[in-house]
C-alpha cells in the first residue's frame, strides 16, 4: 500500500476561502443570499447570527455536503462546483452533532478517517499517533468512544479532521453542550492549531464570549447576508467602550439571542448535548 | 501527457487507494460486531422459529409438493435467503441513524467516491449475513437435513449470502434516501419484505404459483438466490434456473443498485 498517494499538496495561496456570489435556496427561499468575502490563510474565522440565518447552509456548501444554488467557492483554490473532491482533500470539518462512533474505539475512528483519505500506511500510524499526542488523547485510544466524556469526544472529532492535514478546518458549534473547563481546554487546542500550524479555522458559535476570545474576524450572518464583518475588538468600539459582541449581535439583528432558538435547533443542540 | 508506464502506475494506485477505502468501511463493520456480537446472536431467532416450527409443521401436512425432496431440505435456503434479506433491508436505517447523529456527514466530506461508500456498505451487509449461514447449518445438521460439505458447495453458499446481502443492503440504502426519516422507513421496509418473500421460490416452487405470481417471481432477485442457495447446500439438487443466469442476474441487479444509491446516497441530509 505504500504506493497510495499522500494528501493533496497544499496550493500556496493568501486566500484559504474565497466566497464569490454563492447562493442556496430552499425552493425559492434564499438561505444564503449572494454570500461573497475572502477569509485569510492562517485565519480563525467567526460566522455568528441567529437561527435560520444561514451558518449551517453556508457551511454545508462549503464543506460540498449540499450543492450551491449558483455562484461559487474556492476553499485553498479549489471550487466546490468543479473541483469537490480536491477540496474535500484540504478541509477537515467537525459538524455540531456527535460525529464520532461511539461503538468503535478512538484509535479506530481515526483509522476509518485517514483510510478515507487516503493516507499510506507508514504516514497514517504516524499521523494518528500525532494527532492523539496533540490532542491529550494517547491515553484513551483504546476506549470505546460511548465511555469518553463530551470534552474528549468532541478533540476525538476534530482529531479525525486533523489526521489528514488539512489546509482549512470547519468547526459547526465545536463547545455546545461542553462544560466550562472542557471549553476553556478546546480553546486551547484551537489556538494552538492556528498558532502552531498556522491553519485557518472556520467556526461557527452562538457564544459571543467564545467568538470574541477565538476568533481574528468574525462576520454575522442574518438573513442569508453578511450584515457586518471585521474584528470584534473593531465590532465592538463601533458601539462604544463597554460594548459586547452581544450587543453587537442585537442591533445588527433585531433580536436577542436567547429569542432566536427555534424549535429544530433546540431539538438539535439537545440532541448534542444529550449524546456528549 | 502521461507516459504508459506512468499511467499504468496511477491505474494502480487508484485501484488500491479504491481498495483501501472499501475495505476502512467493510473493517470499521467487522471491528464493531467483535466490540458487540449480541445482534449476531439475536437475529439467530428467527430462522431457528421458522425452520423449527413452521418447517416442521407444514413438512407433517406434506401440502406442498417438492418432488424427490423433502419439504425441510426444500425450505432450508429459502429460510437462509429470507434471514439474509430480512437483514438486509432494515440495514438503511443504519444511515438514518448516522445522519441523525452527524457520522454520516464526516464520512461524506471525505474525498472517497460516494459510489466506495455504498459498496463498502453493501460487502458489511453481506459479512453479517455470513453469521446466519452457521445458524442454518447447525439447525439442518440437527434436523438432518441432507446438506453438501464439499468446498464448492460452501464457497458457493458464501458467494450467493454475501451477493445477496450486498442486493438488498443497497436497495434499502437507496430507500433510506429517499424516505430519510426512521418511522416512514420500518413501514416501507415491513411492506416490503413480505411480498419479495412470498413472491419467491423461498416456501414454495415456483409451478405452484398463479401465472401472473410466477411472473413478479420471475422478476424478484430472492428467486435467483434461492435457486442457486439450493444448489449450492442441498445434495442432488440442481437449479431449475441455473447458477449462470442466477450470478448474472445478482450482479446486474446490485451494478444498478450500486448506480442509483450512488446518487441518492448523499441527498439524505437534505
Amino acid at each position: 500500500m505504500s504506493n497510495i498517494p499522500l494528501p493533496l499538496e497544499k496550493k500556496s495561496s493568501s486566500k484559504a476561502v474565497e466566497l464569490i456570489n454563492l447562493t442556496h435556496c430552499y425552493n425559492s427561499y434564499p438561505a444564503v443570499d449572494h454570500l461573497s468575502f475572502e477569509i485569510k490563510s492562517g485565519t480563525i474565522f467567526g460566522l455568528i447570527g441567529p437561527n435560520g440565518a444561514g451558518k449551517s447552509t453556508t457551511i454545508k456548501m462549503l464543506t460540498t455536503l449540499l450543492p450551491a444554488t449558483s455562484g461559487d467557492a474556492r476553499i485553498n483554490g479549489y471550487s466546490i462546483n468543479s473541483n469537490p473532491a480536491q477540496v474535500r482533500q484540504c478541509i477537515g470539518y467537525v459538524p455540531q452533532l456527535i460525529s464520532a462512533d461511539g461503538e468503535l474505539t478512538g484509535y479506530e475512528n481515526l483509522l476509518l478517517s485517514a483510510k478515507l483519505y487516503g493516507l499510506s500506511s507508514g504516514y497514517r500510524e504516524k499521523s494518528i499517533h500525532d494527532v492523539l499526542e496533540f490532542m491529550n488523547l494517547s491515553d484513551v485510544k483504546d476506549k470505546l468512544v460511548n465511555s469518553y466524556s463530551g470534552g474528549m469526544i468532541r478533540r476525538l472529532e476534530i482529531s479525525q479532521a486533523l489526521v489528514h492535514d488539512p489546509a482549512v478546518l470547519f468547526l459547526d458549534e465545536p463547545t455546545v453542550g461542553l462544560d466550562p473547563a472542557a471549553r476553556k481546554m478546546l480553546w486551547k487546542h484551537i489556538r494552538e492549531l492556528n498558532k502552531e500550524k498556522g491553519m485557518t479555522i472556520l467556526m461557527t458559535t452562538h457564544d459571543m464570549n467564545e467568538a470574541d476570545a477565538l476568533c481574528d474576524v468574525v462576520a454575522l450572518l442574518h438573513l442569508g447576508k453578511i450584515v457586518v464583518m471585521d474584528t470584534p475588538h473593531k465590532l465592538k468600539t463601533a458601539l462604544g467602550p463597554k460594548a459586547t459582541l452581544d450587543d453587537v449581535f442585537i442591533l445588527h439583528t433585531g433580536s436577542s439571542l436567547k429569542e432566536t432558538e427555534d424549535y429544530q435547533h433546540v431539538k438539535q443542540t439537545r440532541t448534542t448535548i444529550s449524546n456528549l | 501527457m502521461l507516459s504508459k508506464p506512468e499511467r499504468l502506475s496511477q491505474i494502480y494506485n487508484e485501484f488500491a487507494l479504491t481498495f483501501v477505502q472499501i475495505s476502512a468501511i467493510v473493517e470499521m463493520d467487522v471491528r464493531k460486531l467483535r466490540h458487540d456480537p449480541s445482534e449476531l446472536f439475536t437475529r439467530m431467532l428467527q430462522p431457528a422459529i421458522w425452520l423449527l416450527i413452521f418447517g416442521q409443521a407444514m413438512a407433517k401436512t406434506k401440502a406442498i409438493p417438492t418432488g424427490s425432496l423433502s419439504y425441510l431440505d426444500f425450505i432450508a435456503p429459502g429460510i437462509l435467503a429470507q434471514s439474509i434479506l430480512f437483514i438486509s433491508i432494515f440495514f438503511g436505517i443504519a444511515l438514518i441513524w448516522e445522519r441523525d447523529m452527524g457520522i454520516l456527514q464526516k464520512i461524506l466530506v471525505s474525498p472517497a467516491p460516494r459510489s466506495v461508500l455504498v459498496i463498502g456498505r453493501a460487502i458489511a451487509a453481506g459479512i453479517r449475513g455470513i453469521s446466519q449461514i452457521f445458524i442454518i447449518y447447525f439447525l439442518s445438521f440437527l434436523l438432518d437435513i441432507h446438506l453438501r460439505w464439499d468446498l464448492l458447495a460452501l464457497i458457493g453458499v458464501f458467494l450467493t449470502v454475501m451477493l445477496g446481502g450486498a442486493i438488498f443492503s443497497t436497495f434499502s440504502l437507496i430507500i433510506a434516501s429517499i424516505v430519510k426519516k426512521r418511522e416512514r422507513f420500518l413501514g416501507i421496509g415491513q411492506i416490503l419484505t413480505m411480498p419479495l418473500f412470498f413472491a419467491s421460490n423461498a416456501l414454495y416452487p415456483i409451478e405452484m404459483m398463479p401465472k401472473w405470481l410466477q411472473v413478479i417471481s420471475f422478476m424478484n432477485p430472492l428467486t435467483y438466490q434461492v435457486d442457486a442457495l439450493r444448489n449450492f447446500m442441498i445434495t442432488d439438487q440442481a437449479t431449475s434456473i441455473g447458477l449462470f443466469i442466477d450470478f448474472m442476474v445478482g450482479f446486474f441487479v446490485f451494478a444498478i443498485l450500486v448506480v442509483i444509491a450512488t446518487r441518492t446516497y448523499p441527498k439524505i441530509l437534505y
